[in-house]
């Protein structure tokens, strides 16, 4: 037991843990392509028409799956931040930080793509229901995370900062989750529900699976690629940070 | 106590208030945050009578009434319990369907009836090939004949 703690702290260490995500980076890269292209290819040739919206309700492969990612994501961040907190570890604040842009741009895309199919089947592009409306404050918070910690000069200080914004922030997780179940709202309620009931063609289902499973290798990746930079700007001054650059240059 | 186990306290005494706090804001809120009201509550005089609201609900089967060259569409909008008139001058989605969902924006005449200025479709979260569709709703129909045959 004792073991297996210590391997595991030894990660959190940024020097550790730098190579670690240049090793992890392209694997991930790789399954995210291999997944998002047979994840696209069964969203366009495979999986049935619907019986009511047509082919028009393809745009799901996409919007589901961006959503699903941009509330985990959240989550994860606000994780990050607590173990930050409370143990004074400043990789999980570079963690944090390294996933930012992913998730606003998943909120971005869900709130863009939902926009672009609400109008061919709702009959408009934007309403102020419950759903919608939740999932725009989070892309705010993401934003405000993000504009808050670039702000503050101290990085320590912008560390604390960004994590009450993110653990406060994470109360909007559940209203975005349970809006269509607590309120009377435009959008519909859940397909995929917790109870393990699907109300989805089994084809539909599998591609919109396969679709979350490269959005995730993506969001890995492209943490990884960042938390590199990130590490090598704060660390700039360590030693083995110095010895790393001088061995490339 | 540890410094850390302080501060661990302390993040889940900060979520735990503030999980509460919200958790009474909501419900404080509770209708306000409704995006419509059903035909029930319209019956009820829940709804606002002098001012714009969303109604919603299902359009009921055999409702839709429209005139030979006018845009004007007539339909009943039901929640299987109470029934709103609704009339209608515009553009409808193409969703819009005898028995599908929908969402009328707009104010009650004092006869009653409800004139919109804007038709939502709402659809429900089932997706299916069309002929899986067709499949299960045979498959309803034979499970009611069997239920009337029984009595």
């Amino acid at each position: 037991m004792q073991n297996r703690l210590i391997n595991w702290f030894k990660f959190s260490s940024p020097a550790t843990f730098y190579p670690l995500a240049r090793r992890l980076a392209p694997i991930f890269w790789a399954i995210a392509i291999v997944l998002v292209a047979i994840g696209l290819y069964m969203s366009f040739f495979v999986a049935p028409v619907d019986y009511k919206q047509g082919d028009g309700y393809r745009i799901i492969f996409i919007h589901v799956p961006a959503s699903w990612m941009s509330m985990f994501i959240y989550l994860v961040m606000a994780g990050w931040s607590a173990i930050g907190l409370i143990f004074n570890t400043r990789l999980s604040f570079m963690m944090s930080q390294a996933l930012a842009p992913t998730g606003a741009l998943f909120a971005f895309i869900s709130l863009w793509t939902g926009s672009f199919w609400g109008k061919p089947m709702w009959g408009t592009w934007w309403v102020w229901d419950a759903r919608i409306t939740s999932e725009l404050i989070l892309l705010f918070l993401y934003l405000g995370y993000m504009a808050l910690v670039a702000a503050i000069d101290d990085r320590r200080r912008a560390d604390r900062a960004g994590a009450i914004l993110l653990l406060v922030g994470v109360v909007n997780i559940p209203i975005i989750y349970f809006s269509v179940k607590w309120w009377n709202t435009l959008h519909q309620g859940a397909t995929i529900k917790m109870n393990g009931q699907t109300s989805m063609d089994e084809t539909m289902l599998l591609t919109m699976l396969i679709m979350a499973l490269g959005f995730w290798a993506y969001s890995i990746a492209a943490a990884m690629v960042r938390v590199q930079s990130i590490i090598l700007e704060r660390e700039a001054g360590s030693t083995w940070a110095q010895e790393l650059i001088g061995e490339r240059a | 106590m540890k410094a850390r186990h302080k501060r661990l306290a302390l993040v889940i005494a900060g979520l735990i208030i503030l999980g509460v706090a919200t958790a009474l804001v909501l419900n404080a809120l509770q209708g306000n945050l409704n995006y419509f009201f059903s035909p029930t509550e319209v019956a009820e005089h829940k709804a606002p009578e002098d001012h714009v609201f969303r109604l919603g609900g299902m359009v009921e089967k055999g409702s839709v009434q429209r005139k030979e060259g006018e845009l004007a569409v007539r339909f009943v909008v039901t929640d299987y319990h109470k029934q709103v008139p609704v009339v209608y001058e515009g553009i409808l989605p193409d969703l819009f369907a005898e028995g599908q969902g929908v969402i009328a924006q707009g104010k009650l005449a004092p006869d009653g009836t409800f004139v919109a200025d804007e038709v939502l479709a709402k659809h429900d979260e089932n997706y299916m090939p069309p002929e899986v569709a067709e499949a299960m709703s045979a498959g309803e129909k034979a499970r009611l004949q069997a239920t009337t045959v029984g009595n």
